[in-house]
């Protein structure tokens, strides 16, 4: 890059919401801008549009004093990917510097002693990458929902057409990613949370192979299932994020996969010289599973994700059809297994050493009752019933054992798939984002709409979203890649190529460009 | 198979919550509602096949890792108790349970 000419005055920054975490990182770099200039940008942004309800919480004060030290790790010539990018977490990763809730009631005022792995090594501490919290990003309450409008809290509008959702559960982390109030954030993904989100607002987001990220400080909702992931606009940016972020966590979580840590961005960088070829994709294999193309899916959602297909055959990948039979089978699967992971999770919150308390009670259990039912949520109250039920005497093995046979079978599906493909493609979402209230008294109806992620959630794979061009009311649509295990890397180059040729991913709301 | 007004007063009890009777009703629809989806695990021929509890099972590490049994984090008592409801001399407070 150019250095800054040595007649030019203090450089505008007024731009600095436009860029990549890339081009900002790079600025930070050069010295044209400071850590706490960029952080004093996003916050006067977010505090503009605090009307789409993306934030439960911000702090100027914490924000700066991390700006502060990513500012002294650049002035003692540390040069680091992400030292000194601002970002903004989803409010189940606990944090020190900002109160924690999860979407809930229950956890109003929650302030953590410890920062999750995932916050710790993105962040400015000791060994972090030094990326700067700007607050915490609005959720559906402990991550349950696909449209955001179970936040205890406040509904998040969709930047694209605010009388719409911007999908769920990391619906605050689209949203902002979305409306350039932060370049990235993280999110979570237990059935479809990061990828629904990223394709109903038109950014990117990856969901890693269950155990690449640590769960560790990520409140939890249903173990088995819950991955962190970041959210950015591009293939690029979730590729440097998922670099700092990823890694064994073996004292801390169990389930971390003990694979070292991969610097995804450096290969995506290496390629970008691929792009020049006449096909950098060939020999790449796509499954199109029949299942992810029926009459299920809106035909404005096809359209899109046929003809973002069409520019991967351009590259030189080829389309292979594959079957996952039991696709509609992982909405029953999913909702035994995760609503039984969730009661016994939720089962901590009992008014005793954290999280609300009722106020009157008779004794010891009708503490626990009265607490509990204020404290949580319609949504996390139904899937409590539903869980505890499905592990109840007489019930455990036509519902939850049945449930985890099933969860085998799905994932033997995507292994046979896997011989003949490298990736497989479909929509993420059957439509665009739906109008605020249309689904809300729906639990039902909102269960369905999870169709395209559930399966992969429950085999483990890695998944993301990638903006592939709008759909009805100008809305932006998702294509959905799932990788084999560990394929994050393939995942991130086939979108990074699909992003070197086409557009989608730069384009902004314009209200908020 | 539909739930009755008795089974949900059993999961909300083992669950330790209080519906109102308004949402008592409301929750027996909805669960209705739901478990008529959950019948179409019926049709699945799982005959032979081995649950799968964890997708850490078809990643090859079967066994969870345990890690020394040694203190490894600071004492954070005053941190850790801040959130909680009520709190005395370091100690929790609940309700008297032995009379």
């Amino acid at each position: 890059m150019s250095s800054p000419s040595p007649s030019s005055t203090t450089p505008s920054h007024a731009d600095l919401h436009e860029l990549s975490v890339a081009e900002l990182a790079a600025r930070l770099a050069s010295g044209s801008v400071s850590s706490v200039e960029a952080t004093q940008h996003f916050l006067a942004r977010i505090a503009r549009h605090d009307a789409l309800g993306a934030f439960l919480a911000v702090d100027a004060d914490a924000s700066l004093a991390q700006a502060r030290a990513a500012d002294a790790r650049l002035a003692a010539g540390e040069r680091t990917p992400l030292l000194g990018v601002p970002l903004a977490h989803k409010d189940v990763f606990v944090t020190r510097d900002f109160p924690t809730t999860a979407g809930s009631k229950m956890l109003a005022g929650y302030r953590s002693p410890f920062d999750a792995t995932v916050v710790s090594r993105l962040g400015t501490g000791l060994g972090g990458a030094g990326m700067v919290t700007l607050g915490k990003l609005n959720c559906d309450e402990f991550a349950m929902g696909s449209g955001n409008e179970n936040s205890a809290y406040k509904l998040v509008q969709n930047p694209w057409d605010v009388t719409r959702v911007p999908g769920g559960s990391s619906g605050g982390s689209a949203a902002a990613v979305a409306a350039r109030l932060v370049p990235a954030a993280t999110g979570t993904d237990t059935g479809g949370s990061i990828r629904q989100p990223a394709s109903l607002t038109g950014i990117t987001g990856i969901k890693p192979t269950y155990g690449r990220c640590s769960r560790y400080g990520m409140v939890a909702f249903a173990s088995s299932l819950d991955q962190a992931g970041p959210m950015a606009r591009s293939a690029l940016d979730c590729a440097l994020l998922l670099s700092a972020m990823a890694g064994p966590d073996p004292d801390r979580d169990s389930t971390s996969l003990d694979l070292p840590a991969v610097d995804y961005a450096s290969d995506l960088i290496a390629s970008s010289a691929d792009a020049a070829r006449a096909a950098p994709l060939k020999g790449l294999r796509i499954g199109l599973p029949a299942q992810f193309f029926g009459a299920g899916c809106a035909p404005d959602v096809l359209a899109a994700v046929r003809a973002a297909l069409g520019e991967f055959e351009k590259l030189g990948a080829t389309l292979v059809d594959v079957s996952l039979p039991l696709t509609e089978l992982s909405i029953p699967v999913y909702y035994v297994i995760a609503p039984a992971e969730a009661s016994s999770n939720l089962s901590r919150f009992d008014g005793v050493r954290y999280g609300h308390r009722a106020a009157h009670y008779l004794d010891l259990t009708d503490m626990y009752k009265k607490s509990r039912s204020e404290g949580f949520g319609d949504e996390a109250t139904r899937r409590i019933m539903i869980g505890t039920y499905v592990l109840s005497h007489g019930y455990y093995d036509a519902y939850y054992l049945k449930a985890q046979k099933i969860r085998r079978l799905i994932a033997q599906d995507f292994q046979t798939a896997f011989a003949q493909c490298d990736v497989i493609a479909g929509p993420v979402s059957p439509t665009v984002a739906w109008k605020l209230g249309e689904k809300s008294s729906d639990p039902v109806a909102n269960y369905l709409a999870d169709i395209y992620t559930l399966s992969s959630s429950l085999a483990g794979l890695p998944g993301m979203s990638v903006p592939a061009g709008f759909g009805e009311g100008g809305m932006p649509v998702g294509l959905q890649l799932i990788g084999n295990y560990f394929q994050e890397a393939q995942l991130l180059g086939a979108a990074h190529q699909f992003q070197l040729a086409t557009d989608w991913h730069q384009q902004a709301p314009k209200a908020f460009a | 198979m539909a739930l009755t007004f008795k089974d949900i007063e059993r999961v909300a009890n083992l669950a330790r919550l209080e519906l109102r009777p308004d949402e008592t009703e409301r929750t027996l629809a909805q669960l209705n509602g739901f478990f008529a989806l959950v019948e179409q695990m019926r049709a699945v021929d799982t005959d032979g096949v081995a649950p799968l509890a964890h997708p850490a099972a078809v990643l090859g590490q079967v066994a969870l890792r345990l890690r020394e049994d040694v203190a490894s984090e600071p004492n954070q008592r005053e941190a850790s108790q801040a959130s909680a409801p009520a709190v005395e001399r370091g100690l929790f407070l609940v309700p008297k349970v032995i009379e």
